[in-house]
């Protein structure tokens, strides 16, 4: 009974003395906390009275940074929230898991504009607000999945070139012009993949001369890209994300990467590293970035907006001159602005006409091959055997 | 007498029921959602409730799973084997040599790194251990080399070590300090040699707690996405990258779920095996 008694008193003890304390300790908490919300506040006040706009983005890492959307957003007094991914999976999923509206404009991989369509997930545009008579090319007018018998989905915006990308200290310019170079022992355990099947895969299909069959494999010839991929297991040093693709082509720990081009390399070698992409007498293949409208959403005309923007020649250099990754330009304005005001990156990645390397000219020649999805396999069982192929 | 025990009761519970309301809701509940989930399916990269055992079937017949498994068993075993042998001495020396002072600020100074991040950490490691780097510019000093270390086994484990060692070093300390000194004289004055002395006397006495600090470097290495994925180059690949490769491609979160589990299921049976070893016939100590 004792014990108790004190353990009573000990206790109300404590309790008067947190009530002394209580009280300024709540004062210093309440002024400290208004002082520091008006403070945090203040570089918000003349935002929110100007009403910007918030521009919900989809996109490949890069899309939605300054260097791209800053001088729009001023313009047009919007701001862009942009949310990346990796990959085409990855992006439906994200539009998948989303309530409809969710994403005001969507920078969608070509190759998915399709399955983005089909589930329903992006508006009609009207071919009437773009620029189609300035292509480049006439595939870029009628791109494979962006049409729907006569009707707009998607608005193709950039494209570049993958091929072999090698350190130009390990391999030779004419050892590059064929994927046989990833077997060289030069590069033995120093050849990297960037972690995702769908480019390292096609490339091993052309190296296996299945040319503009690269992704309707039948059975046999399925079997036949799996084997020469695992052939090149012994000399793999490592599979890596976009970061890490950066760093140990930079760094020198791997000699030569599988499944990039130049949109990793154009941005080492403007940063002085010993890097180059080319595109092999097998073929390369070619990513394209499509703006895409978000079903639902209440800013459609603002992202026609911004689209149209990114069509302009300022927005093509803008794409073309991207600090994340290059992009070229797809119209002949786009082109000729970038000529006038940044020859040097012209010369670079060939876009000047003329040039025997001008990426034209290589699809002209039928060297290039417009990224797609397995034909005759589900995507899964690519990514299945990406898993075993990583395991091997 | 029983007023007072009530009392009692309802003052521990007040303190151990916070405790027992937390694993509920971020432990167990999570827990057993993501059992269900590893029978959900997904369709158009949407998951849809349902009772399948399609998931399980696919993960567990597929050889790149177990190879992943067997990968990622051997490395963290190596990284608590590795962490455990590194440790040692410096905790003896801690425990038995380094005066009261001394130790305070040894245990201060192995705290310290966990104040930075572990992979702001694991990035130092990246410049580092590359062929450019210092320990290879040393390596090429001596006429040798360049040693590849990134993207191995080798980077994995400095990694794994990174982020367990001073953890083991300090519970190490703790252990070989709980052995009763009188017992150590007395062996030396009986003539024990050191080395049997070490091996009948000190590593018996404080096996529980060293076996604890070894499984908890195991535990933490086994599910460790940071090391084998930036300084192993996933070459191969371990469970946890797996389990990312899964949800990353289609979504496949119920699969991503089924190696989960997996990864459970291992860590608690060697958690068990671990914890019954090393109270093993010391029961009576309390």
């Amino acid at each position: 009974m004792r014990k108790n008694d004190r353990k009573v008193k000990s206790m109300s003890d404590r309790k008067k003395t947190l009530g002394l304390i209580a009280p300024s300790r709540r004062e210093l908490l309440r002024y400290g906390a208004a002082g520091v919300t008006a403070g945090l506040a203040a570089p918000y006040v003349n935002r929110a009275w100007a009403q910007t706009t918030e521009i919900n983005m989809l996109a490949w890492y890069g899309h939605g940074e300054s260097d791209i959307v800053g001088a729009f957003e001023e313009a047009n007094n919007v701001k862009f929230v942009p949310k990346y991914y990796a990959g085409g999976d990855n992006m439906l999923a994200l539009i998948a898991q989303s309530p409809p509206g969710t994403y005001d404009v969507i920078l969608s991989d070509a190759e998915f504009v399709q399955q983005l369509n089909l589930a329903g997930y992006i508006e009609p545009l009207d071919e009437a607000d773009y620029p189609f008579d300035d292509m480049l090319h006439e595939d870029f007018a009628k791109f494979p999945g962006h049409w729907d018998g006569d009707t707009l989905f998607s608005m193709m915006v950039r494209f570049g070139h993958l091929g072999v990308s090698y350190n130009t200290t390990a391999l030779s310019a004419e050892e590059a012009q064929s994927y046989a170079c990833f077997w060289n022992d030069a590069v033995k355990g120093k050849v990297g993949h960037f972690d995702w099947h769908l480019p390292t895969l096609g490339m091993i299909s052309l190296y296996n001369g299945n040319g503009a069959g690269l992704w309707d494999l039948d059975d046999a010839r399925w079997d036949a890209v799996q084997e020469t991929t695992l052939s090149l297991r012994p000399q793999v040093g490592g599979y890596f994300d976009y970061g890490g693709t950066f760093n140990s082509l930079k760094n020198g720990e791997m000699l030569a990467m599988c499944g990039i081009g130049d949109w990793i390399t154009g941005v080492l070698e403007k940063d002085g590293a010993p890097v180059a992409s080319v595109i092999p007498t097998e073929g390369g293949i070619q990513w394209t970035e499509s703006y895409c409208i978000g079903k639902g959403s209440a800013k459609a005309d603002l992202v026609k907006t911004f689209i149209q923007y990114m069509m302009s020649p300022e927005g093509q250099v803008k794409s073309a001159q991207m600090a994340a990754y290059p992009g070229h330009c797809i119209t002949k304005a786009g082109r000729a602005m970038l000529n006038d005001v940044d020859p040097g990156e012209s010369a670079r990645t060939g876009q000047i006409d003329g040039l025997p390397n001008d990426p034209i000219v290589l699809i002209d020649e039928g060297r290039i091959h417009y990224r797609d999805i397995p034909v005759q396999q589900s995507l899964e069982d690519w990514n299945d055997f990406w898993s075993e192929y990583k395991n091997a | 007498m029983s007023d007072g025990a009530k009392g009692s009761t309802v003052y521990a519970m007040t303190f151990r029921l916070p405790l027992l309301v937390w694993s509920a809701l971020f432990f167990l509940g999570p827990l057993l959602f993501m059992a269900a989930m590893s029978f959900f399916l997904v369709k158009n990269y949407r998951m849809t409730e349902a009772f399948e055992t399609v998931n399980w079937a696919r993960m567990l017949s597929r050889g790149y799973f177990w190879d992943s498994w067997r990968y990622t068993l051997g490395m963290a075993a190596a990284g608590a084997a590795a962490a455990s042998l590194i440790a040692f001495p410096a905790a003896w020396t801690l425990a038995f040599r380094a005066g009261a002072t001394q130790r305070r600020w040894a245990i201060s100074l192995l705290i310290i790194p966990f104040f930075t991040s572990y992979l702001v950490r694991v990035f130092a490691w990246f410049v580092i251990l590359a062929e450019a780097g210092p320990i290879n510019a040393v390596i090429g000093g001596l006429g040798a080399g360049p040693v590849t270390m990134l993207n191995t086994p080798f980077g994995t484990l400095v990694g794994y070590l990174t982020l367990t060692l001073p953890l083991v070093v300090i519970l190490q300390t703790l252990a070989l300090s709980g052995v009763d000194r009188d017992q150590i004289a007395a062996a030396r004055n009986l003539g024990c040699p050191p080395g049997r002395l070490l091996t009948a006397v000190v590593l018996p006495a404080a096996k529980t707690g060293l076996v604890i600090a070894a499984l908890i470097c195991f535990i933490l290495s086994f599910g460790d996405f940071v090391s084998p994925y930036y300084l192993g180059g996933s070459t191969p690949p371990t469970l946890p990258i797996l389990i990312i490769d899964t949800t990353k491609s289609g979504q496949q979160w119920p699969r991503a779920a089924v190696v989960a589990l997996m990864m459970m299921a291992t860590l608690i049976t060697i958690a068990f095996a671990a914890v019954t070893y090393a109270y093993a016939k010391r029961g009576t100590r309390a």
